[in-house]
């Protein structure tokens, strides 16, 4: 596949070294001259001096071919249009997107800019998981094929705490995929598994059911 | 007429001194909060007690643009020396608080000539000055 990423910082030059190992045809745009000079040292004709968000520049780094465009600059504006432009301008079907700052995420989604994936919110993800007591998490949200998987702690008194797998009544779209006892492995669960107070439940939703599949593991 | 001027430096600020004196509401948002500074140079007793309004804060950042009042806005007026962060952001109040009337100021003729293409009120100061020179140069 041929790649277009734009932004040679960490993120972009440590995916740059690994999408080459596999064996990708890459282009990395780099616009500050000293950083762009240790890169171009490295992976030679692959980096690219200039503005990733002058038409330009992208045509140059070979855009109007790209299968991909991965855009990880330090600036959510510039993640945002370099993407945008991609999509609209030069018909690239596959975009990713980095978001710096997760309160901008509804901005990125606002824009059609999907997948925009935020090291802050992933981070932040499993701090809540190892936090006892927490409500939902979000593992995995597979926007562009409308899925996601949760993770919830059951309360005591909730309406599925100490029932079968098979008598929650989980709404159309969702189903129960792992159960994690407190002090045991997760594992599949049957039909039959108990669900008991202080397990933590994945479910795999469409989105949008969030609240209804949080109502039977949760009181309040 | 209430109109929200993003970006009081050397466009923003004349632009939302001139729209004041056409007698409508300004509300200023900038990131720095010596723009302030800027704006009450123009006006006599200061930019605020003229009846204006700044907020400090960044842009993309929804409850700075809130806090200058986009809710309100009937225009928008992204004038930042920044292309992408006027170009974003037209489109962010454009699409999310439905405002009326949005101008963005870009730099760069060709993402102007793009982004035109695609709906936007661009003003392309870069564009005025390639023809003023181009005129000069005319053979004729």
């Amino acid at each position: 596949m041929f790649m277009v990423i734009a932004g040679g910082g960490k993120v972009g030059l440590n995916l740059a070294r690994e999408l080459l190992e596999k064996g990708h045809e890459l282009s990395l745009i780099e616009q500050m001259r000293p950083r762009y000079v240790r890169l171009e040292r490295e992976l030679e004709h692959v980096a690219q001096y200039g503005d990733a968000t002058e038409l330009w520049v992208l045509e140059r780094a070979g855009i109007a071919r790209a299968d991909m465009v991965i855009a990880v600059t330090g600036d959510d504006e510039d993640n945002i249009l370099i993407c945008q432009v991609a999509k609209q301008k030069y018909g690239v079907d596959r975009i990713i997107a980095r978001c710096n700052n997760p309160r901008n995420l509804e901005h990125f989604k606002l824009l059609g800019i999907e997948p925009a994936v935020s090291a802050t919110d992933l981070i932040l993800n499993l701090i809540e998981h190892s936090l006892p007591g927490h409500g939902i998490v979000r593992l995995l949200d597979l926007s562009g094929d409308q899925l996601e998987i949760i993770e919830v702690e059951v309360q005591s008194g909730a309406p599925a705490d100490g029932q079968r797998v098979a008598d929650v009544e989980l709404p159309d779209g969702s189903r129960i995929i792992s159960l994690l006892p407190r002090d045991a492995c997760g594992f599949v669960p049957k039909d039959s598994s108990m669900i008991r107070a202080g397990d933590e439940v994945l479910v795999i939703l469409d989105p949008g059911l969030e609240d209804d599949v949080m109502s039977l593991f949760r009181t309040s | 007429m209430f109109v929200l001027v993003l970006g009081a430096g050397r466009v923003g600020e004349r632009v939302a001194r001139f729209a004041m004196t056409q007698g409508h509401t300004v509300s200023v948002l900038d990131e720095d909060p010596l723009a302030l500074d800027r704006l009450d140079a123009g006006v006599e007793g200061g930019w605020e007690s003229a009846g204006g309004r700044f907020a400090v804060g960044t842009a993309l950042e929804s409850a700075a643009l809130e806090a200058a009042g986009i809710g309100e806005a009937d225009m928008f007026i992204a004038s930042t020396n920044g292309d992408n962060t006027n170009i974003v952001m037209s489109q962010v109040v454009k699409e999310r608080y439905g405002v009326e009337k949005v101008l963005c100021r870009v730099a760069d003729p060709a993402r102007a000539e793009w982004y035109e293409s695609q709906g936007l009120h661009v003003i392309c100061g870069t564009r005025i000055a390639i023809s003023l020179f181009e005129n000069e140069l005319r053979a004729d």
